[in-house]
């Protein structure tokens, strides 16, 4: 292998956490900043070894803080920036997190979960920041969230993630957990002209056009045009609430109006962004909702039940933000029950049990231990029985 | 009678001037550091397009949005590794950030010791007023000892920090230290900051009548600035670990002066690839 690549094109043997690193080298990642977590500490030390050689920039911050600030502040200067941590680095990433979504700027946040909460399990599997995820900094905002089920799903959904967030000018978050992340398996790598890649939208007017604002989203999808530094808009970028020229504009107005904006881009597109897997689900009276690595256990719960004859099936979970509501609607018509294997006390659920008046029946460990397929079946078959 | 209204200054041309009046109460000291600042741009034969200002939250990171070049109002206490990335993607680009002393040694302290630290060549501007303006006069980690503040009614308890000598320790190029009256000096200290490769600090204590002045019994911003004109004396080679101040010892002067001026490699996360060959 020659370091001197950004795409390894070929078939490998990869930690989910170098999968991750080597989707944003193929993904053209020009910059990382990062501070060592476990579990997610290998995808930042590949980068550390592939990046300098192909000129891209690596940077260990003193903290989780600055990580999320230089993410934002190379994002606004042309780069595509990339992030790895976990839980209590993720908490440390929420303020600015915020920042990313208050000033559109795309960029992309690894988080191989492990259990929580605080320091937790910091070498153990966790799905404990699901919610975090979508609502862990304050304020109204949206992003979207992919959960890998494998290592070539690292590799996959990593590009994925800097192309939506270069489309919506969002933070994007791969929400892996330690099982994958520590996870070897086979990775193929396709040809770089065979990496897809969505270029972000730039203004149409010119420097010094004193027309141009923006911050003005003027076309139907809600995103404006985005400006970089050094190319002589000279622009202002701001956390507070900002008008459309980008000036700060703190009255109850104009936030509502960009605020609503930020959230909508997302809401009104969330059929161009979500994507999930249907497995057995055409004749379903059972569906297990599943992501990460619980959802290969409950693949294999759902093959064990229909040997016995249980008509179960799987919808897998790909994009968890935005949340499948749709589908959820739509099997509630056809299933009599829902079951939602996790490994935290019950998140993606309560998501389930906003979509649906029918049972749904957690399946849950706090974490530490993957979800092994049996106290799926086993819940399955109760389901059944009560059904 | 000559005619003194004009319609322009040539200093209107760095300013965003649609975004006037400014937020500044009267008397404040951030106006004629800004002004300084902004002379420093004109002179500094840097195209406005290459200049970026960052800030953080506060009344001197309001700053950056009056300035017309590229601008950043970032979060409270998170523009030094905000501009840290701008530097490292744009090194063409002359990244300074303009912020107070709780927005950049309260709760960002630990981004400036570690950018020193790097020599990330990027210059730091720091408005000290001694206390958190925007939220009305707290105490914060500058307020001398003994001084009060609406956090501090009965006086300051803990020590300050000595910034110069926190940044001169910590790995900066240049250090200096002026008060907003010096404005001629601090322009030219700013210029030389443009000019160096490297983590550069300028400390500019500045008159907070309302936030600072008023509940230490200063009684507006022209006593609060005599204060100051009274104590200074510039000495370029002061010992920095003396350059503390306090207010209570009248006989402890304030010490201003351009104290350091080196030469380091500035920070470049690829420096080891660009020596493989040699």
């Amino acid at each position: 292998m020659s370091a001197e690549e950004r795409v390894l094109t070929g078939s490998h043997f990869l930690l989910g956490d170098h999968a991750c690193a080597e989707g944003g080298m193929a993904a053209g990642c020009d910059f990382f900043a990062g501070y060592p977590i476990t579990p997610s500490t290998e995808t930042a030390e590949r980068l550390a070894l592939r990046m300098p050689p192909v000129g891209a920039i690596f940077v260990q911050m003193e903290d989780e803080l600055a990580s999320m600030s230089a993410l934002v502040g190379a994002s606004l200067s042309g780069a595509r920036a990339m992030s790895a941590t976990s839980g209590p680095g993720f908490s440390l990433m929420m303020e600015n997190i915020g920042m990313a979504a208050m000033m559109e700027a795309p960029c992309v946040i690894v988080n191989i979960q492990r259990g929580a909460p605080s320091t937790g399990l910091p070498t153990l599997v966790g799905q404990s920041d699901m919610m975090q995820a979508k609502w862990g900094s304050h304020g109204d905002y949206e992003i979207v969230a992919y959960a890998p089920s494998s290592p070539q799903e690292c590799f996959d959904y990593v590009i994925k993630a800097f192309n939506t967030a270069d489309r919506w000018r969002i933070p994007v978050f791969v929400m892996a957990d330690e099982l994958i992340g520590h996870m070897t398996e086979r990775v193929v790598i396709p040809p770089a002209d065979q990496i897809p890649r969505v270029e972000r939208k730039r203004p149409r007017h010119k420097p010094g056009d004193e027309s141009f604002l923006h911050c003005l989203a003027e076309d139907e999808d809600l995103v404006p045009p985005i400006v970089h530094a050094g190319e002589g808009y000279r622009v202002n970028f701001d956390s507070l609430t900002h008008d459309e020229k980008g000036y700060p504009a703190t009255f109850a107005e104009p936030h509502d109006r960009l605020v609503r904006r930020l959230v909508d881009k997302i809401r009104l597109h969330v059929d161009q962004i979500i994507e999930y897997e249907e497995i057995f689900l055409d004749d379903a009276e059972i569906a297990i909702i599943a992501y990460g690595s619980t959802a290969r256990s409950a693949r294999r719960a759902v093959n064990d039940a229909r040997k016995e004859g249980i008509r179960v099936g799987l919808l897998r979970l790909i994009t968890v933000w935005p949340f499948p509501e749709n589908k959820v609607r739509e099997l509630s018509k056809q299933v009599k029950a829902f079951v939602v294997p996790e490994l935290n006390l019950g998140q993606i659920s309560r998501e389930v049990e906003r979509f649906t008046s029918l049972p749904v029946v957690g399946v849950n460990h706090a974490g530490g231990v993957m979800m092994a397929p049996d106290p799926i079946l086993d819940t399955i078959k109760e389901v059944v029985k009560n059904a | 009678m000559p005619e003194i209204v004009v319609e322009s200054h040539p200093i209107d041309t760095v300013f965003r001037t649609d975004r006037l009046p400014h937020i500044f109460c009267p008397g404040c000291g951030i106006g004629p550091a800004t002004h300084a600042y902004a002379q420093a741009i004109l002179e500094s034969g840097i195209p406005k397009d290459q200049h970026a200002c960052v800030s953080g939250i506060g009344c001197t990171a309001r700053v950056p949005g009056y300035m017309d070049v590229d601008s950043y109002h970032t979060t409270h206490g998170r523009s030094i590794p905000f501009a840290l990335a701008i530097a490292l993607v744009k090194p063409e680009m002359e990244v300074t950030v303009f912020s107070g002393d709780g927005d950049l040694f309260g709760i960002g302290g630990n981004h400036f010791i570690h950018a020193a630290r790097r020599n990330v060549d990027i210059n730091i501007i720091c408005i000290n007023n001694f206390n958190y303006g925007m939220t009305g006069g707290q105490a914060g980690p500058t307020l001398p000892l003994g001084a009060r503040a609406t956090t501090a009614p009965y006086g300051n308890t803990e020590p300050p920090f000595n910034l110069p000598y926190l940044a001169a320790a910590t790995g900066a190029v240049f250090v200096a230290r002026w008060t907003a009256l010096h404005v001629r000096q601090l322009k030219e200290a700013m210029l030389r900051a443009m000019q160096k490769k490297g983590f550069t600090f300028i400390e500019v204590l500045s008159p907070c009548p309302v936030g600072f002045g008023s509940p230490n019994d200063i009684g507006d911003a022209i006593e609060e600035v005599w204060l100051y004109r009274e104590r200074c004396v510039v000495n370029h080679d002061a010992y920095l670990p003396d350059l503390e101040i306090d207010l209570r010892r009248k006989d402890v002067p304030f010490v201003m002066g351009n104290f350091l001026d080196i030469e380091k490699e500035p920070f470049d996360p690829l420096a080891m690839m660009k020596n493989k060959g040699e």
